[in-house]
């Protein structure tokens, strides 16, 4: 079997399962935020009564994140709401808004706050929740019913995907990163060529990433369609979770005789950068062809590109220059947000680097990913055309269906925010 | 699940994401108030470029200026209907709107598992491209039964996929139906 075989198998409580096949599985973690949330505790409460007990509260994990820095009256009622039910519910793991607590996003908060741990099965009601497959474990995105059915019960039906295995040989240039690398397998499959399939990563370059790098890999999965996107542990993974959480855990890994539905091979020495054209995050190109393309804006944030290493990244392009275009700047976390003042890169913090060259600072969410209220943070408004290290260029996505996104790797968006157009990393690269 | 379905087509066209069907700016409002829930209704497929809503002409809203309800009951889209975000805002929306079925040639997982576990609509996937076969404004007739769909306009039958074990569900109303029903959970409170 795959370790998402396995995984699942564990959860149903059986010795094999076969892909295809629906089962019942246990949910070891419910993630909810506060777009998806507030209608998951309605459906929750019309279903199993206004006084009802979610199944473990210790395994709800409640994180506000996409409409925070808002005036908008609606999304303050939503956090509101969730703030009502956490305490209703006595929920541990809520990270309330407007207080120390607060973290931002969901998928990069489960990782830091120890949520993530290899063997488990996490749900979450966000496309993006897949990015937790990185830790070696099942993750994937529901709707609010499906979630409230598991905040009754624990449980959820899936089915049983059949594996992608994409292997990755050869070590990772500097002008590359894992947004790359991902941004390429979905052009090379399209948005649709892993539904209802897990994508499985492997090889030498996978394993020479930092946590924060497979992350962006298992997190576009969903941009395939795929229904999660897994990364067997190692000694990093292992390492990182034990920094952050003392309950225990069990790596699981695919047997050497797993059934895999395809395999997909690249080398990454020979790969270049990359960017997805509007209005798809299929539609790619090599970054030197599309050189030149006339920007309006750059954006560097998200549970995609707005870790601490898509930062220090865009710092090793950014530092002593100035950008030429609005430059947007929106750390997936409080966490984060806290680390580029105190990250250096040749003795200038990330942040004093940020502000030296002209970028506009942002606060840890969600933002203008999504687009979202009409007040957000670096929302496109009218005909922007944007670089941007986010994870889909759907029309409307960052706000304005009449703007353009191209979707690109940090390195690929601080070069291109210093000359306006867009600029393959490897002419300004040191 | 009704057995027959009548009423007009809406087609779109291929990788129609949430953010088409309902921009993120909109997903604010309350499902559960009457007041707010209807302006899913208003703004469903808002989110889809002018020239692509309501083919082939183009420029056709979904749901008129100022309306609150579709005059469409189907939409017939190409592939990878309701890709991206996990939003059930999505499939409610077009509920609300009105709109009863999907005819889709596929669909993103999620978007396909939220119309059926919520009970919003009947999301059929079909064999030929149908966009290229039908156009805004046909009136459709859809068997739910035999998994067929007649345009009345043009005098043409097509066979759609079975839905195979989600109709359980859909028969049933909802997953929570569903589960009661199986025994998986207890009675409604």
């Amino acid at each position: 079997m795959t370790i998402t075989e396995k995984i699942l198998a564990s959860h149903a409580g059986r010795q094999r399962v076969t892909p295809g096949e629906n089962i019942w599985v246990d949910v070891d973690i419910l993630m909810t935020h506060d777009v998806c949330g507030p209608p998951t505790v309605d459906i929750f409460k019309r279903e199993f009564g206004e006084d009802a007990r979610v199944w473990d509260a210790n395994r709800v994990v409640v994180m506000p994140d996409h409409y925070i820095f808002t005036a908008n009256h609606h999304a303050h009622r939503n956090v509101q709401l969730l703030r009502t039910f956490a305490q209703e519910q006595s929920l541990p793991h809520f990270y309330d808004v407007g207080t120390p607590r607060y973290k931002g996003v969901c998928h990069v908060a489960l990782a830091e706050e120890g949520f993530n741990r290899p063997g488990s099965l996490l749900i979450g009601t966000d496309s993006h929740t897949c990015t937790s497959g990185a830790f070696g474990m099942f993750s994937t995105g529901v709707g609010n019913t499906d979630a409230a059915l598991i905040m009754g019960t624990g449980k959820i039906w899936l089915r049983v995907p059949d594996t992608m295995r994409f292997i990755f040989d050869g070590a990772l240039p500097p002008y590359l990163m894992a947004k790359d690398l991902i941004l390429a397998v979905i052009g090379d499959i399209g948005c649709d060529g892993a539904t209802y399939r897990a994508m499985e990563f492997v090889g030498e370059a996978v394993y020479s990433l930092s946590m924060q790098e497979r992350m962006t890999l298992t997190n576009m999965a969903i941009e395939a369609g795929g229904k999660n996107g897994v990364i067997a542990p190692d000694e990093v993974t292992v390492r990182y979770v034990r920094e952050r959480t003392d309950a225990p855990f069990e790596e699981v890994y695919s047997d050497a005789g797993a059934r895999y539905y395809s395999e997909h091979r690249y080398d990454v020495r020979t790969m270049e950068p990359v960017v997805a054209k509007p209005h798809r995050p299929d539609n790619k190109a090599k970054v030197s062809e599309v050189a030149g393309t006339r920007l309006d804006r750059a954006y560097v944030g998200s549970c995609t590109g707005g870790k601490l290493e898509d930062f220090e990244a865009a710092a090793r392009i950014l530092k002593g220059r100035e950008v030429v275009i609005d430059t947007y700047i929106v750390p997936a976390t409080t966490e984060i947000g806290r680390a580029l003042h105190h990250t250096m890169h040749d003795d200038e913090s990330l942040h004093g680097i940020f502000e030296s060259a002209g970028c506009l600072m942002g606060q840890a969410s969600c933002g203008a990913c999504l687009g979202g209220p009409k007040d957000t943070f670096g929302r496109n408004m009218g005909h922007e055309v944007v670089i941007s290290t986010t994870n889909r260029n759907f029309p409307g996505r960052m706000g304005s269906k009449q703007a353009s996104v191209y979707l690109a790797s940090p390195l690929t968006v601080a070069a291109s925010a210093l000359s306006g157009v867009i600029t393959d990393p490897r002419t300004v690269l040191c | 699940m009704d057995s027959v379905i009548r009423g007009e087509a809406y087609v779109v066209g291929d990788a129609i994401d949430t953010d088409q069907i309902i921009p993120a700016e909109h997903l604010v409002y309350s499902l559960k108030r009457p007041d707010e829930r209807r302006l899913y209704g208003r703004y469903a497929m808002s989110g889809v470029p002018a020239s692509g809503q309501g083919l082939p002409q183009g420029h056709v809203p979904f749901t008129a200026l100022d309306s609150f309800r579709s005059r469409f009951t189907f939409v017939v889209a190409g592939t990878n209907f309701g890709c991206g975000s996990s939003r059930e805002h999505a499939p409610f929306a077009l509920a609300e709107a009105g709109a009863r079925a999907v005819i889709a040639e596929s669909y993103a997982r999620i978007f396909f598992r939220n119309t059926v576990d919520g009970g919003f609509l009947i999301p059929f996937e079909c064999i030929e491209r149908l966009i290229s076969r039908i156009q805004t404004g046909d009136m459709l007739e859809l068997d739910t039964v035999q998994a067929r769909l007649t345009n009345e306009d043009r005098g043409d039958s097509f066979t759609l996929r079975p839905l195979g074990d989600v109709a359980r569900i859909l028969q049933a109303g909802d997953v929570f139906a569903y589960a009661r029903q199986a025994g998986l959970i207890p009675m409604a409170p």
